[in-house]
Formats: C-alpha cells, sequence, structure tokens
C-alpha cells in the first residue's frame, strides 16, 4: 500500500506529451512537452503569439490536440470537456476576465465552490473564506462589473481556487496592474502555493515570474526552446534571441 | 416580501366573490400567460437560452390531450401529464441539437422557431386531427373531462397553474441549478472552466420548460374548445409568451406575473377597442412600442426596476 502511495506521489501531477495544434496555417503549438512536479509553480513565457494560451486551453479542454496527449493525476484528458477537467482538479483563469457581471463577488466565488460543496450554504461558507484568501471581502456584495481591473483579476483567482484545484493554470494574472498591485498578488500566489496548489503560470512579467517560478519554460512559434530553473533560463541563449533579444541588442549602447 | 407574497394570494383567492365574469376571464388570461412566460422563464430568462418556439410545446399539449380526451376518453387530467410529457420529448430533441451543436443566440431563436413551425405544419396537414380545420371538442361541462359550467372554475385553475409555475422557479432560483443557470446566461465558459456542465444544465432547463408549457396546452384545449393549428402552434403565442417575462424581468421570480399584469389586460383592451374595423392587430403595435419602451428605458424588464424604487423607499 506505501509503495502504491509513493509511486502516485512520485508520478508527475502533470504529464504532457507532444501535443500540437494547428490553426489553418497556423502551427500555434508545435510537438509541446512538459512535466510538472506535485507542488511545483512552473512559469510558461514567450514573447505575444508563442502559443502559450493555446497550451493552456488544450491543458483545459478548451480545445482539443491534434496530436499527443495529457495526463493529469493519472487521468488522461483526451476528449474530457472543460468541466469535467476542473472536477479532476485543474482549474485556469481566462486571460481576459470573465467575471459574471451582474453577480456579485460572493455569489461569482460561489459557483466555483459549488463544484465540491453542492450545498448553496456550504459553497456560500466556502467563497466567503476564498473571498477574503484573495483580498476581496470588504468587495464580497459589490457587483462584478463594477470592479477595477486589479480586483477583477482577484475574482477570476478567487473563483477558480473556490473549484479546490490541485492544479492551478493562471493567464497572465498581473497584466495591467500597477507595481504595487503585482507585489500583492505575487504574495497571493505564493501563499496558495504554500497550501499545498501546484501553479502554472503564463506571464510577461519576467521579475515576477523569475521571483515565483521553480522552474520555467520558455515558447516561441508553438515550440519550446528552452526550460529549466529561472537563472539557468535567463541566461539560455535562445530565449535571449526570442524573448529578450530586444533588450540585448540595445545593452551594448547604454 | 414574504407576507406581501401570501397577501397577494389570499386577495387572488377572495377576488373572484366581487368581479364579473368579464373580469374573472381577464384573469384568466393574466394567469395562464403568466404561467406560460413562467415556464419559458426557466429556460429563457434564467438560462438566456432565448427559445421562440415555445407555442410548439402549447400546441402539442393541448393537441395531446383533447385527442385523448375526445378519441379514448382519457380525463385530461391525466392527458395533461402526457402532454407535459410528450412537449418534454420534443424540448429534448430541440435542446439537444442545440446545445450539442453550440447554437447560439439568433441561431438557437431560428432553430426553436423551426420546430414550431414544422409542428404547425404538420397539424396542418394531418387530416386525423382536423387539418386546417382545426380540432373541437364538445362542451359537456364535467369537471372529470377539464370542463366547467362555472368560469370561476377556470380561474382557481389558471390561478393554481401560474402559483406551481412560480412555485418551481422560485425553488429552482434558491438552488444550485438555478445559481448556474444563471451563470450560464452570464458567460457559459467561464461556467465550463469552473467545473459546471453547461450542456447538462441547459437540458433539464428545457425539459423541466417544455413539460411546464405542454402541460398548459391541456388549459388552453380546454378553455377555448377549439384548436387551429395556425393559433396553438403558431409565432404569435410564442411571442406572447415570451413578451410577458421580457417586459416584466426575465430571470426572476415575478417578473412573468408583473409582466402578464401589464400585458394581458392591454391586450384585452385593444381588442375590445381595436377588434372592430380593421384594427384587429393593434394590439401588436402596442407590444412593439412597449418593447421598445422596455429595452430603451428598462432593459432587465419592470421587476427589477420597481424592486430598486421599493428598497431606495424602504425607510432605513
Amino acid at each position: 500500500m506505501s509503495a502504491c502511495a509513493k509511486m502516485t506521489a512520485r508520478a508527475p501531477l502533470l504529464e504532457v506529451s507532444g501535443i500540437s495544434k494547428r490553426f489553418g496555417g497556423l502551427q500555434a503549438v508545435r510537438d509541446l512537452s512538459l512535466e510538472m512536479a506535485r507542488g511545483e509553480v512552473l512559469g510558461l513565457i514567450g514573447p505575444n503569439g508563442a502559443g502559450k494560451t493555446t497550451a493552456f486551453n488544450l491543458l483545459s479542454g478548451f480545445l482539443s490536440p491534434d496530436t499527443g496527449r495529457v495526463r493529469f493525476d493519472g487521468h488522461p484528458l483526451a476528449g474530457l470537456k472543460p468541466h469535467a477537467i476542473c472536477r479532476l482538479g485543474l482549474a485556469r483563469t481566462f486571460q481576459i476576465v470573465r467575471p459574471f457581471p451582474r453577480l456579485s463577488v460572493l455569489d461569482n466565488v460561489r459557483i466555483g465552490a459549488l463544484a465540491r460543496h453542492p450545498r448553496m450554504a456550504e459553497a456560500r461558507g466556502k467563497a466567503r473564506a476564498v473571498i477574503d484568501q484573495v483580498g476581496l471581502g470588504a468587495k464580497a456584495d459589490l457587483t462584478a462589473a463594477g470592479l477595477t481591473l486589479a480586483d477583477r483579476k482577484r475574482l477570476e483567482l478567487a473563483r477558480a481556487l473556490a473549484t479546490e484545484p490541485t492544479l492551478l493554470l493562471l493567464d497572465e494574472v498581473m497584466a495591467g496592474l500597477n507595481p504595487t498591485e503585482i507585489t500583492d498578488i505575487v504574495g497571493l500566489i505564493k501563499r496558495i502555493n504554500e497550501n499545498g496548489v501546484s501553479i502554472l503560470l503564463i506571464e510577461h512579467n519576467v521579475r515576477a515570474v523569475m521571483s515565483l517560478s521553480h522552474r520555467i519554460a520558455v515558447l516561441n512559434f508553438g515550440e519550446k526552446i528552452a526550460e529549466g530553473e529561472p537563472a539557468a533560463v535567463a541566461n539560455h541563449p535562445r530565449v535571449i534571441e526570442a524573448y529578450l533579444g530586444e533588450e540585448y541588442v540595445h545593452a551594448p549602447a547604454r | 416580501m414574504r407576507w406581501l407574497a401570501a397577501l397577494a394570494v389570499v386577495v387572488l383567492l377572495l377576488l373572484p366573490a366581487v368581479l364579473n365574469s368579464y373580469a374573472i376571464t381577464v384573469f384568466i388570461f393574466i394567469f395562464f400567460y403568466a404561467f406560460l412566460g413562467q415556464a419559458w422563464n426557466i429556460v429563457g430568462g434564467y438560462a438566456g437560452q432565448l427559445s421562440a418556439g415555445h407555442a410548439a410545446f402549447v400546441g402539442i399539449g393541448a393537441y395531446a390531450s383533447a385527442i385523448l380526451s375526445v378519441e379514448m376518453g382519457l380525463t385530461p387530467w391525466i392527458g395533461m401529464l402526457v402532454g407535459g410529457l410528450l412537449s418534454a420529448g420534443l424540448g429534448t430533441v430541440v435542446g439537444y441539437l442545440g446545445f450539442r451543436f453550440g447554437l447560439r443566440g439568433f441561431y438557437f431563436v431560428l432553430l426553436t422557431v423551426a420546430f414550431a413551425e414544422v409542428c404547425r405544419i404538420v397539424a396542418l396537414n394531418t387530416d386525423a386531427v382536423g387539418g386546417a380545420l382545426g380540432y373541437y371538442i364538445t362542451f359537456t361541462g364535467n369537471p372529470w373531462q377539464f370542463q366547467f359550467q362555472d368560469n370561476r372554475a377556470y380561474y382557481y385553475v389558471a390561478l393554481g397553474l401560474m402559483l406551481l409555475a412560480t412555485g418551481i422557479v422560485a425553488a429552482i432560483e434558491r438552488r444550485r441549478f438555478g445559481a448556474y443557470l444563471i451563470a450560464i446566461r452570464e458567460d457559459e465558459s467561464a461556467c465550463e472552466a469552473l467545473g459546471v456542465n453547461t450542456f447538462r444544465y441547459k437540458m433539464l432547463a428545457m425539459v423541466v420548460s417544455s413539460f411546464l408549457t405542454g402541460v398548459g396546452g391541456t388549459f388552453y384545449a380546454f378553455y377555448l374548445f377549439s384548436l387551429q393549428p395556425g393559433s396553438v402552434f403558431g409565432i404569435p403565442l410564442s411571442v406572447e409568451i415570451i413578451i410577458r417575462p421580457i417586459v416584466g424581468g426575465a430571470g426572476t421570480v415575478l417578473g412573468p406575473i408583473l409582466g402578464s399584469f401589464i400585458l394581458s389586460p392591454l391586450a384585452e383592451l385593444s381588442r375590445i377597442y381595436f377588434g372592430q374595423g380593421g384594427w384587429a392587430g393593434a394590439h401588436l403595435i402596442a407590444y412593439g412600442l412597449l418593447l421598445i419602451a422596455v429595452v430603451l428605458f428598462l432593459p432587465q424588464g419592470a421587476y427589477p426596476a420597481l424592486r430598486r424604487l421599493w428598497i431606495r423607499a424602504a425607510p432605513r
């Protein structure tokens, strides 16, 4: 029994093997393979159009890969709808936040909580706790449409968190936030991870992604060009060329 | 709020004692269309799936219970459940096609209209159900056959239907089912990402809605005693069903009732005053104007606006 438990504990939480997705003439993702251990924070970076969001859609069931397969927590995800994948414990946020605009913050988060707590009162309690956790406690009764962008990003995060995921996919939760707000949300993501939730993070804010991630994978034109510890990835020549190229070119001129 | 609702029910229960026969007829229409609007409200208002073919369910329920009663002597009290089940069967087919293949917005509207029109044309060309002449029920006044000498009996049956549907909608709203339907209306993809099986809940909403609407068909048949394909399956009836909850407030428990109290007397008055001399469709013009006004000034309907006034006026 203990051997079996050890096996599951050691098996990767997420196993992506050679997935590809083509939209007409555009190869959005090409032969992408990734592995994530339990408790890990993996940063997924790359220039605009590199295929990061497409990769998220492939993992969360909003798109199905042309080739390749995804295993999550021991389950093959092929053919599963997004809601079924969410119930397996893989939750996501959207790059363009999609709150239920006319519902209150509490009701928004409760929809997520209902996934594990079918009774309305219990789901409400769970939603309350998550809202407090992300720092929206004082705004629980406001309508989602009236929130600032920073708060809508928190709400997006809270809703996904309320489904009690083991793996959380965060799609640019810091985009459009000011430095103070970014510091806050970095702290929040760290705390979520410390509570045992693994995190796959798409992020353009290099400093934030470097400080949060245990490892980083870099996509360019749909292909993974580098993977490793943050410092190693930052100094990888192909990464500098593809992603930091412009700054690198300008650096000697200063 | 609760005691206000109870008071309203008591008033409606006592009202026939003081109303004349004509006023009772007006109330019967108010209740019946509020009932149909409430049934539509589940799928159209809460889940936000705009079915514009709900007349199909009325028609199937009406023809089913009428034929079963006339040809086989089956009491419409049971026939109304058969009609409801048949309507739910059609609702399942329409829902499956629409939701499985992701028809949203206008495409779903067109799908539902198309099914209702197919039903109308089939009824029109099936001699066994009277074809274009329609299907007629002989009045016997036998309550077991859903026929009443006294208009007040219809009043209470229609009131009962309205209260039943309203109770069902209120119960749905308080449960996970209702919370999910509202969320689906607001953003379907976000729902999927949060673990909501949107297909299942939309189907469930469609089935409950079409079942209730089919039950209403029995009342239609045994109140009017004649079924014409054009009126019972036609687009005008579908419009009548939709417009009340939209004016009153789609996706609210009281919206369809409020909408029916506004529109049903309006339709009746315009029928009386404009009915003769080539003005027969005048109430449709009034509907059109009212709908424009609602979309412009009260996009969520009259009930949410009234509620805001109430909250503002209430002393704190």
